[in-house]
Formats: C-alpha cells, structure tokens, sequence
C-alpha cells in the first residue's frame, strides 16, 4: 500500500468514527465537539485532493466560526441532561421515513453514476490552488458567484435587522 | 539527497518549536522587568542573578501544585482545555518566515517550518481554533463564573477576528499572494520604503489593535477579571493546566509579533539589505556569504519580535483596561468599518496607476478632521466636581 493510500484510510477511519460520534454521543457538548473533529478530517481530505484553499477555509469557515456560534448556543441553553427527551412515535417514524429516502436516493445516484477516470499524465498539481480557484470563479462562474455574494449580504442585513434594537427595547 | 533536506527542515522545525518556546519562556520573566522598570521598583532578582531563573523556579512550583479536578467537572474535556490551548498556539509558528535560505552544496532551504500558499489562511485557521481551548476549559469547569468568562473570551475573540481578517486584504491585494513568504519578498522589492506599515499604516493600527485583542492582553484582557468573574474562564484550573493557560498567552504573543513583523515591517529584511549581502558574498564566496546574510537577516527579524514583545508589554502597563461595552463597539463600529473603508480606498488607489499609497488618504482626513474637532471643543477648564 502507499503511503498516502495509508494516510487516506486511517482520516477516513477517523472521519467516520468521529461523524458516528457525532449522532449518538448523548451530551450535546460532545456531540458538537465531535463535529469539529469531523470538518477537521474532512478538511484533511481536501488537503489529499490538492484543494488546500478550499481546506483552510473550510476550518476557518465552519470549525472556526460556525461551530462556535453552535457551541454557546448549546452551552447556554445549558443541555447538560443525561435524559434525552422523550420523542413522540411520530416523530421517530418522520425520521425513519426521512432517513431511508435519503439511503434509497444516494444508493441510486451512485450506482447511476459514472466516476470519471485519473490520469496521471495530464493531471495539473496546480487545480485545487487559489489563484485558479479565483480566475474559475471570476470567469466561468461569474454570475452564480455574484449572486451568492448578494445572497450572503441579504442575509446578513437580516442578521442585523434582528440584532437591532428598538427605540423602546429594554436594554439588558 | 532527499534524506539532508529532511533532516534539515527537521531541526529548523525543531529549531523554531524550541525557539518559541524559550522566548515564551521569557517573556515571563521580561514582562515583570518591564513592569518593575515602568512602575520604578526591581522586579524579580532572587532566582539566579539577576532573577534569571525565575521562569524555570516558577515552572517547578507549578509542577509541584496539587492538580485539583473539580467533581462534578467533565473530566476529560477539562483536561483537552489546556491542551487545545496550547497546541493551537504552538502550531501558528510553522508558516511564519524567520529568514531568508540556507544554501549548501546544490540546495537553498528557506528557513521557514513548511513554506505553503495559503500560509496567511493558515495562520487565520488556527487562530480561530484557539477559541476552543478556552470555551472548552470554561464550559469543563461545571462553574458559572468559568463559562462566563469562556464567553466572554470567545466572543471577543470571533468579534475581532472579522477586522483582522478584513484589515490584510488590502496587503493581500498588493502581493497578489496567500503565501507570508511571497507577501515578505514583495515588501522588499521597493526597499525600505516599500514595507507595508508604509503603504498600509491604517491596516496597520488596525491589525495591531485586533492581535491586542486576538492575544487577550491590556487593554483588552477583559476575560480574566477578578471583580466581575472571579478569575476567568480558568477560574477552576490550577498547577500547570493554569500554567499551560497562561503560557498559550505569551507564546500567541511572540507568534503575533513574528506575523506583525513580517506582515507590516519587512520580516527579514532590513535597509541597505541588498548592498550588505552583496558585499559578503563578494568577500566570502556565494556559499558562506549567503548563509551569513541569511543569518543577519534572521537576527534583525527576531529584533523585530522582540520590539514588539515589548510593545505589548509596554501597553498593558500604560493603558487602562476598556469596559466590555467599549470593547464591543470599538470592534464591530468602528474597526469593521474603518478595515472596509480602508480595503476601498487601497483598492482603488492600485486600481489607478498601481498607487500603493493610497491608505495615507484615510490617515490624513481622519487627522484633519480629529484636529478640528479638538479645536471646536470648549477650551474652558473642566469645572471641578461637585460634590
């Protein structure tokens, strides 16, 4: 085995491990850890495919950013009870139904689906860098990356909009 | 052949762990100097002479206090707190260049941890990592003092690191790279006058301002207080998991001042750089000549780090400390903004004829507009205060 064929297996291991993690630890806390160690595997496998932009961001974005949101979230609400609250049968059976839709749709879009072959020869070490990244995007995808960007503004005036306070709001 | 160069960048690895923690180790025991010198008494003078062990006996007590884990804490995330801490602080060093190459026999080893193009990216992830550390130690503690100043601490960590991040774009521009490496060589190509702390000065106060408080130091220390929170979010930690708490802080400190320094001041270059390192290797062959340019190169880098060592030092003994609110606006209303303006202005001045001084605007319309105010103002004496 190569190296890297080595390096692949044991993030994957641990990804799966810590995504596991993720869905049956019962603390809420190290549910949320967990996930942090997830983005953290995940971001090493773009590192594996050369999309080192793509990896830095992907910490500084989610496990950076966005998990912490998540994490004083939680740790105010303060979810610290061992006893998970009981779930009605309906929701349970919404789950399963959810659940097993999304099984059924992944395994018919893998097997409808056609990987496209490596090659070595006319593999370019340069793709996954930030300077292609940015004339792709400034050329090809020039729209759908303007209006994600207005999309991203709208919803942080939003953001703002509900962080403002009123004339007559208490002040805490 | 490949097995010299990884025996190479293994001791420059080894070398900058070692050298960042030494320093860390000492700005300790500098910090309580400089306060003794700012505030006219000795400082620490028993341990060795001049108190130069002080550090090392400091260390010993540590070890040597009781590791008290509180009961109803969560054992092992107590325990990852610290940790997180400090690995987060330790990893930044590695992108950060500390001199030029190394050259021997057919090589050139640039004497840098990993060189790689998104070292700035780099660095930003694993600031926004250090959070961690804190949030999870605070929230571990099974204590509301703790969790507050977690909070605290971690909010005002994300708030400054959107200005921080905001603040290098316009360097980022100018370089046309992610890479600390590219950003320095970039500085030097228009000589001394060209260094981005000359071309930038607004990003400049800015970037510094937020590393103040990215560093948790005066007059941002607003995570550990003694009034409000008890302690701080390491209010139930003590022996070396505190030690290790407190010593993260001045190891982000000299990392922050070796980014300060290469971002803004030149890294490894110094004025008359290129006549100086002709010169040696004109006298003492392209080989030897080379090596010790390289090696002044470096030492006047760690110059620079020292100085601003120092610098924080030097704030967190003059300056009084804001109130929380005071922290949060200044972030958010006035640092974002003014990063935005700034990242405008720099844009358009390279927009039209590549005019890297255009940041210089803001500078001089905030002046003149700072001095009228300050001449509108009431002259009158502050009346006395009644009581």
């Amino acid at each position: 085995m190569k190296p890297i064929e080595i390096v692949f297996y044991v993030l994957t291991g641990i990804t799966l491990l810590s995504a596991i993690t993720v869905v049956t630890a019962r603390n809420p806390i190290h549910s949320v850890l967990a996930l942090i160690a997830t983005f953290f595997c995940l971001s090493g496998h773009y590192i594996l495919m050369n999309a080192q932009f793509l990896a830095a961001v992907n910490i500084i974005v989610y496990a950076g950013a966005i998990m912490v949101l998540f994490l004083f979230t939680i740790m105010f609400l303060n979810l610290r009870r061992e006893d998970e609250e009981s779930k009605t049968n309906l929701t349970k059976m919404a789950a399963v139904v959810v659940g097993g839709i999304l099984m059924v749709t992944m395994l018919l879009v893998f097997r409808a689906v056609q990987l496209p072959s490596v090659s070595e020869g006319n593999f370019d070490a340069r793709t996954g860098l930030v300077e292609q990244l940015g004339i792709l995007l400034y050329s090809d995808y020039l729209l759908p990356f303007e209006l994600a960007s207005i999309l991203l503004l709208v919803a942080m005036v939003g953001a703002v909009m509900l962080g403002k306070r009123e004339a007559g709001d208490r002040h805490f | 052949m490949d097995l010299t160069i990884f025996i190479v960048k293994s001791i420059i690895i080894l070398a900058v762990f070692g050298i960042s923690l030494l320093i860390a180790t000492y700005s300790t025991y500098v910090e309580r100097k400089v306060a003794a010198f700012m505030q006219d008494r000795i400082g620490p003078d028993r341990a060795g002479p001049w108190g130069l062990l002080q550090p090392i006996a400091d260390a010993g007590k540590m070890f040597f206090k009781e590791d008290f884990i509180p009961a109803q804490a969560s054992k092992w995330l107590f325990i990852l707190g610290p940790a997180l801490a400090m690995l987060t602080a330790l990893m930044s060093s590695a992108v950060i260049p500390f001199g030029d190459t190394i050259r021997f026999d057919n090589y050139e080893i640039p004497v840098q941890g990993i060189e790689i193009n998104i070292g700035v990216l780099y660095i930003f992830g694993v600031v926004s990592l250090g959070v961690y550390g804190v949030m999870v130690g605070g929230w571990a503690s099974n204590n509301k003092f703790s969790l507050l100043g977690a909070i605290r601490a971690a909010s005002q960590n994300i708030s400054y690191e959107v200005a921080l991040g905001l603040s290098i774009i316009a360097i980022l521009m100018m370089s046309g790279s992610l890479s600390v490496r590219a950003i320095v060589e970039q500085q030097a190509e228009a000589g001394f006058l060209g260094w981005n702390v000359f071309t930038q000065p607004l990003g400049f106060i800015i970037f510094l301002t937020c590393s103040f408080a990215e560093c948790n130091r005066t007059p941002f220390d607003l995570p550990e207080c003694e009034t409000e929170l008890v302690g701080g979010y390491h209010t139930e930690y003590s022996s070396m998991k505190l030690g290790f708490y407190l010593f993260a802080e001045y190891i982000n400190m000299f990392v922050s001042s070796a980014f300060i320094s290469s971002l803004y001041f030149g890294g490894y270059h110094y004025p008359f750089m290129e006549q100086i390192s002709n010169a040696l290797t004109n006298s003492l062959g392209s080989v030897t000549g080379h090596n010790v340019a390289t090696a002044i190169g470096t030492v006047v880098f760690f110059g620079k780090i020292f100085f601003f060592i120092f610098f924080f030092m030097w704030v967190r003994w003059t300056v009084p400390r804001f109130r929380y609110d005071q922290l949060m606006n200044l972030g958010w209303k006035i640092l974002i903004p003014l990063s935005v303006l700034n990242i405008i202005v720099s844009a358009s001045g390279l927009l039209f004829n590549g005019m890297k001084y255009a940041s210089w605007l803001i500078v001089i319309v905030a002046t003149v507009l700072a001095v009228m105010s300050n001449s509108r103002a009431p002259k009158g004496q502050v009346s006395p205060q009644r009581s």
